[in-house]
């Protein structure tokens, strides 16, 4: 059995963690601007100052978003990533960058579901890291039942 | 007070884990210091000018005796035997050593303690009025609603990287005792045609950049409470500038986009939100509540003997009208004559906690002016109370006096400080004593920043003082006429600056101002607020 909160994934060149079984995109992203001037490409790049709203009316025609970290500190990709997964976006979204262990729990909580960070992680870190919470007060769309509601014996995602 | 069940407990225990492991990866080399910085700020733990600093989170100044006693042991064990305790309701130690943080850590987490989330750039600490459950103006008690907020802004995974730090404040009566206008968001609970709602106010704040949030929603029903917050949060994440530090926190973007801009953002992702289904049950504040019920008071006598005139003074001075009549809120005041504001030895935050077992249902509270409270103390007991507060150098009768002063820890710790607050305070709250002026002054908040962050709370003292630096020598600007309280307003600067005897001359020179001006009953801010600034002016530089 493996539990898809935590198993590390198998990954694609350059892509050090991947949580998700089908084939990656084999072409290069495009930025938002481009992507929305009528590209052919499924798969469009965010950067820090993108808005991912903007992405919502086209989201059957994509099947990768990466979101680019420059910096760690910066933290717009987190609400990027979880406003398309609202949305109701399935498929890749990628963190790319300065990406680190100590970011990959709250990364995978808003949406992420891949990851190719500039420096590799160590995997045992890594492995370590996604096991370090065993419950979540918030409730987001990683479908973990948030600990209010495992209180009060409503499991939200069931 | 509440109580942690398994969960609150594994998420603490959870957290003392992590930080071992990122201590020790940092021990090991394995990280930088720019990579472990904003890590262990999450801790609460900084890098000052002589050590590392812990601050340990108070959340909304609440603790029982068992933890007060614990911060006590901390302090003698891992620190030098004393603590300071914080403008917002927290505690920190000053003479920490890396090595010890998860040990720290984790004896704290034995008593439902942490320091999460007391530093770096996401939401800190909740505050609250510290006469929350006891005051007689309030509402209904608002930690409830601080504890649920607590409980949603920890580990958030979506608000751990925010442009700038985050501060939320709850009260729950008109009379604001927690400054919540200068806060990131300030959330009075209300009463609106019998029912209980959250009135928001965002932006405001003091640093470089002092402001008064406006309020962009006067009622959110409490079953949308976390939505709302969570979409003024995210408004913020995503429009908040992180091109310049100094122009990152919410108030700038408030102040940019303008409140009507910002509110109606806000309102557009909250509509979305709503779909999310991210709101906890209700039934979470419903299980909350019932840990701040009313302790079991009794009726008893109502006056207090004053043939004592020193302990007539104490009570007139220090004590805060509770709204059981045979009881009293009683302010410890951490500020003798001549201390170090805000600090506590390990022997005197024992003896706190040990009169909060004995006179108050176990239970004090840090407030933010960097005094402890026992919030509910019969009032045939404080003759005894303040006894033994006495003999331990806790019974200074100066409760929003002149010797009162809120001060950062400036330049004797702190590597931001451009100047010293410390020595300053303590010298004026000497002087002040020692002329016998302050018994004549009456309510007179001094506050002291060390640089321009304004940690001590500058802007909104009657009296302000801040602390710059001028070609390498520490000056000192005045200002007068702040508030935190319901009238919240901004201090104005008087002129030039002064050096560090030349400010606590100027200090004297504008209260003989007050004095010759003043008319009936009017504190020092009234007198300001209606002679203006001119009469001071002239006093301190013609």
């Amino acid at each position: 059995m493996t539990d898809p909160q935590t198993d590390l994934g198998s990954s694609p060149d350059g892509v050090q963690f991947r949580f998700r079984d089908d084939e990656t995109v084999d072409h290069a992203s495009v930025t938002v601007d481009s992507f929305l001037e009528q590209s052919n490409s499924s798969a469009v790049r965010i950067e820090p100052g993108d808005d991912a709203r903007e992405l919502l009316p086209l989201l059957d025609r994509i099947a990768l978003v990466e979101v680019n970290f420059p910096v760690f500190g910066d933290g717009r990709g987190y609400s990027a990533a979880r406003i398309l997964r609202e949305a109701g976006y399935t498929g890749e979204i990628r963190a790319v960058g300065d990406v680190l262990v100590d970011q990959l729990n709250n990364m995978r909580r808003c949406g992420f579901d891949a990851f190719q960070p500039d420096t590799p992680m160590n995997e045992a870190d890594a492995q370590a890291a996604l096991e370090t919470w065993p419950e979540v007060y918030q409730a987001t769309t990683d479908g973990r039942t948030p600990i209010w509601d495992l209180r009060h014996g409503a499991g939200r995602n069931e | 007070m509440y109580q942690y069940d398994q969960y609150d407990q594994a998420m603490v225990d959870a957290r003392v884990a992590e930080f071992r492991d990122q201590a020790q990866r940092r021990l090991e080399g394995k990280l930088s210091e720019d990579q472990f910085k904003p890590l262990r700020l999450m801790n609460g733990l900084y890098l000052q000018l002589h050590a590392y600093m812990l601050r340990v989170a108070i959340p909304y100044g609440t603790l029982n005796s068992t933890q007060m006693h614990v911060l006590a042991d901390i302090a003698d064990k891992y620190d030098r035997g004393y603590g300071h305790f914080t403008t917002r309701q927290n505690i920190q130690y000053n003479w920490i050593k890396l090595e010890d943080a998860g040990d720290i850590l984790a004896d704290l987490a034995k008593v439902e303690m942490h320091a999460i989330q007391t530093s770096g750039n996401c939401i800190r600490n909740i505050s609250s009025d510290h006469f929350a459950g006891a005051a007689q103006d309030e509402v209904v008690d608002p930690r409830p609603y601080a504890e649920l907020l607590r409980q949603w802004s920890s580990f958030h995974p979506e608000f751990m990287y925010l442009p700038r730090k985050f501060k939320i404040a709850v009260i729950a009566s008109d009379t604001d005792r927690a400054a919540m206008r200068l806060h990131d968001i300030g959330i009075q609970i209300v009463e609106r045609d019998g029912e209980i709602g959250a009135s928001f106010y965002v932006g405001g704040g003091m640093g470089r950049t002092p402001m008064i949030a406006p309020n962009i929603r006067d009622f959110v029903p409490l079953d949308q409470l976390i939505t709302y917050a969570e979409a003024c949060l995210r408004v913020y994440n995503r429009y908040g500038r992180r091109d310049n530090k100094y122009k990152a926190r919410i108030k700038i973007l408030v102040h940019e986009l303008g409140a009507e801009e910002y509110t109606r953002q806000v309102e557009e992702e909250f509509a979305h939100l709503l779909e999310q289904g991210i709101e906890p049950p209700i039934a979470e504040l419903e299980r909350i509540k019932p840990y701040f019920a009313d302790p079991a008071f009794e009726d008893g006598p109502k006056t207090v003997d004053r043939s004592d005139p020193d302990f007539a003074l104490w009570v007139d001075r220090n004590t805060h009208r509770h709204k059981h009549d045979s009881y009293v809120s009683a302010v410890i005041s951490l500020k003798p004559v001549g201390g170090i504001p805000g600090d506590a030895t390990a022997e005197q935050m024992h003896l706190m906690a040990e009169l909060a077992k004995l006179y108050s249902f176990d239970e004090c509270r840090v407030m933010h002016t960097q005094n402890v409270v026992l919030p509910h103390v019969k009032i045939a007991d404080l003759h005894t109370l303040w006894t033994k507060l006495e003999a331990a150098g806790l019974g200074t009768p100066n409760l929003d006096q002149i010797g009162d002063i809120i001060a950062c820890p400036g330049l004797d710790y702190c590597s931001l400080a451009n100047a010293r607050s410390i020595p300053l305070a303590q010298k004026i709250s000497e002087r002040f004593a020692a002329n016998g002026k302050q018994d004549k002054l009456g309510e007179l908040k001094l506050k002291i920043s060390g640089c321009i962050n304004a940690c001590g709370h500058h802007h909104a003292g009657h009296i302000g003082i801040l602390g710059v630096d001028k070609k390498g020598v520490e000056n000192y600007q005045l200002s007068l006429g702040g508030s935190e309280a319901e009238d919240t307003s901004l201090g104005k600067i008087t002129g030039r600056g002064f050096d560090e005897a030349g400010v606590i001359d100027a200090v004297d020179t504008v209260t003989d101002v007050y004095l010759a001006q003043r008319e009936d009953g009017e504190r020092f801010l009234d007198t300001y607020n209606r002679i203006g600034m001119a009469p001071f002016k002239e006093a301190l530089y013609d």
